[in-house]
């Protein structure tokens, strides 16, 4: 690892300047950050280190809504009984990512802003990487290996896929993200977070330079109690999904009123499955009918060399989230 | 029960007072090469060397890195405590792991300098000062609970944690909570064993 500059400011504002004045990134946890430096796949000039900054933790079930500050630890809220009372989806999502001893340490910042685990990114012994090197090419797709890619919203530059399972949740439940940065603040749907990979996988998200995401808001809505996160691995725990669902359903005696699914391990961004919730709505929710949305969840994914698996597991993971979801809904576990 | 925490009074005040002392704010992007510990608050130059304070097993240590040691680094290099042991060195087998604030964490992703003013227990600190072993140390030998024991100083720090944190509630919440921590040997089974072992007799 190269050395570098190394910032711990206290406050928002001085930490906005450090990343300005220093050119610097932002370092919460690590886990990524840090493993990237080791591998060689960034060579920062200076981090910030924004973990010192007390406003941006804590995190309150509201009224409304449900708010996380940015440097919530995954492994505290995944532990928090009245969040797995009140939104199961995005306790499950946090434990069953990554593993105790990285979620004692990732905030949720971090999280959605995690990077693709595409082992040509992060392997600097491959010349071909659009995103790591934009232009060079992509290994992935030059005969590589591309059983673990996303099999929507690639493009012939890049098809590497979002890995994070927290971000599933959020925009199933279209959670949106607060910023802070030298242009002031906004506030971003989720959905709007990430970029599509296009001619520039080098681009992920459309924050700006320096922008810090200070707090993710959810708002809570019936579907948010009767929701799920199922995810299926290569090994049971620890391991990146193969295909996950993050999904919530409201009923109206027997019938949809409501329903919300995502799709992880599948996708070149986080993923809302929007045709497969309209196929529901209205109509009773059954193990056929649950089937069926699965397979409209994966109608139009692109298959990779070695990547068919993922259409057939995904289809039957949305299945199995929703049947899950809708016991939840008639008050089962 | 055991000497994993420090003593409250020396690593505690002196913990509270960097703190303080660093939320009256030293100006950033000021480097400090010669200071007495580096103070949040301020910047280090890429060149710069600067001394932290770390508790590590209850003793207040001071110690010099560069921005870019690891926290691994800096408890097996410079500390000279090589219990604390790196498989993969990327966060994915926890044989690093160490309990940073009663945390457990992977300690090879995380720099020493953001772990300054942090209270480290690391394998050595788990013994009794008398030389008796941590109940999960008479535990997992007891359970057979490892063959070339390079996993097993993170595997017992971290069944440490599981217990306290209440996740090894049956054999699966505990493969579960468990599983941050690889073996090679495929000691697994025995090590689930040493787990409930030690919780059963605190429960008893
Ligand atoms: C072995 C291993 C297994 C893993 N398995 C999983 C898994 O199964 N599922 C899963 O979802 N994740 C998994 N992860 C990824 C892990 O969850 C992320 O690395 C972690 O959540 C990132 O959080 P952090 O605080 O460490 O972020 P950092 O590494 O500090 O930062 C990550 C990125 O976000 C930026 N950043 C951080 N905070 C902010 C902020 N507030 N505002 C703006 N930018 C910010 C940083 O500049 C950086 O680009 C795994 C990681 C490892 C190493
Ligand atoms: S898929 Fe994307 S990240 Fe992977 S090698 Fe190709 S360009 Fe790089
Ligand atoms: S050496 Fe740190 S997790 Fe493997
Ligand atoms: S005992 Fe050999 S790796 Fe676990």
């Amino acid at each position: 690892m190269r050395n570098f500059a190394y910032y711990s400011p206290k406050n928002l504002a001085d930490a906005i300047a450090a990343i300005r004045d220093s050119g610097g990134d932002i370092l919460a946890g690590g886990t990524t950050v840090v493993d990237l430096m080791k591998i060689g796949v960034r060579e920062p000039s200076a981090l910030v280190d924004i973990t010192g900054l007390a406003e941006l933790e804590g995190h309150e079930i509201g009224a409304d809504r449900i708010r996380f500050g940015a440097l919530a630890r995954m492994g505290h809220l995944a532990d928090d009984k009245y969040l797995v009372a009140a939104a199961p989806v995005l306790t499950e999502s946090l434990w069953k990512a990554a593993s105790p001893q990285l979620r004692n340490v990732a905030r949720l910042g971090g999280n959605i802003l995690q990077r693709t685990r595409c082992p040509y990114f992060r392997d600097t012994a491959y010349a071909q990487c659009n995103k790591r090197s934009p232009g060079s090419g992509c290994a992935a797709l030059d005969g590589g290996e591309t059983s673990h890619h996303a099999i929507f919203g690639g493009s012939s530059a890049c098809v590497a896929m979002y890995p994070g399972d927290w971000a599933q949740a959020l925009i199933a439940f279209d959670a949106e993200i607060h910023t802070q940065g030298p242009g002031g603040r906004r506030r971003i749907p989720f959905a709007d977070l990430h970029v599509l990979p296009g001619d520039t996988p080098e681009v992920e998200t459309i924050l700006q330079r320096g922008e810090i995401v200070t707090e993710i808001t959810v708002p809570i809505v019936p579907a948010l109690k009767a929701s799920h996160y199922l995810k299926a691995r290569d090994r049971e725990s620890y391991a990146f999904a193969s295909a996950s669902a993050a999904v919530g359903v409201e009923l109206d005696g027997d019938a949809v009123r409501d329903v919300r699914i995502a799709l992880g391990g599948v996708a070149a961004t986080p993923w809302r499955a929007r045709a497969a919730e309209e196929s529901l709505k209205g109509k009773p929710l059954t193990e056929e009918s649950a089937r069926a949305a699965g397979r409209i969840a994966f109608a139009d994914a692109r298959e990779l060399e070695g990547s068919a698996y993922k259409i057939k597991l995904g289809a039957d993971v949305v299945a199995g989230a929703l049947m899950t979801a809708k016991s939840r809904a008639n008050g089962g576990k | 029960m055991t000497s994993k925490t420090s003593p409250p009074c020396d690593g505690l005040s002196r913990r509270n007072f960097l703190r303080t002392t660093g939320a009256a704010g030293a100006a950033l992007g000021v480097g400090i090469r010669h200071a007495a510990a580096h103070q949040p608050g301020s910047g280090v130059p890429p060149d710069a060397q600067p001394k932290i304070e770390l508790t590590v097993n209850g003793r207040l240590r001071t110690l010099t890195v560069e921005p870019r040691t690891t926290l691994v680094e800096a408890l097996r290099d410079t500390l000279g405590l090589t219990g604390t042991k790196i498989g993969c060195n990327q966060g994915q087998c926890g044989a690093c792991t160490v309990l940073l604030n009663g945390d457990r964490v992977n300690s090879c992703l995380i720099l020493a300098l953001s772990a300054n003013g942090a209270e480290i227990t690391t394998i050595e600190g788990l013994a009794n000062p008398d030389g008796s072993l941590h109940p999960m140390q008479t535990a997992f030998a007891e359970q057979d609970a490892f063959q070339c024991g390079y996993c097993t100083p993170g595997q017992i720090l971290s069944a440490i944690a599981c217990i306290d944190e209440g996740h090894a509630g049956s054999a699966d919440e505990i493969r579960e909570y468990m599983s941050g921590n690889l073996c090679r040997c495929g000691a697994y089974p025995n090590i689930v064993a040493a787990v409930e072992s030690v919780r059963d007799s605190k429960e008893g």
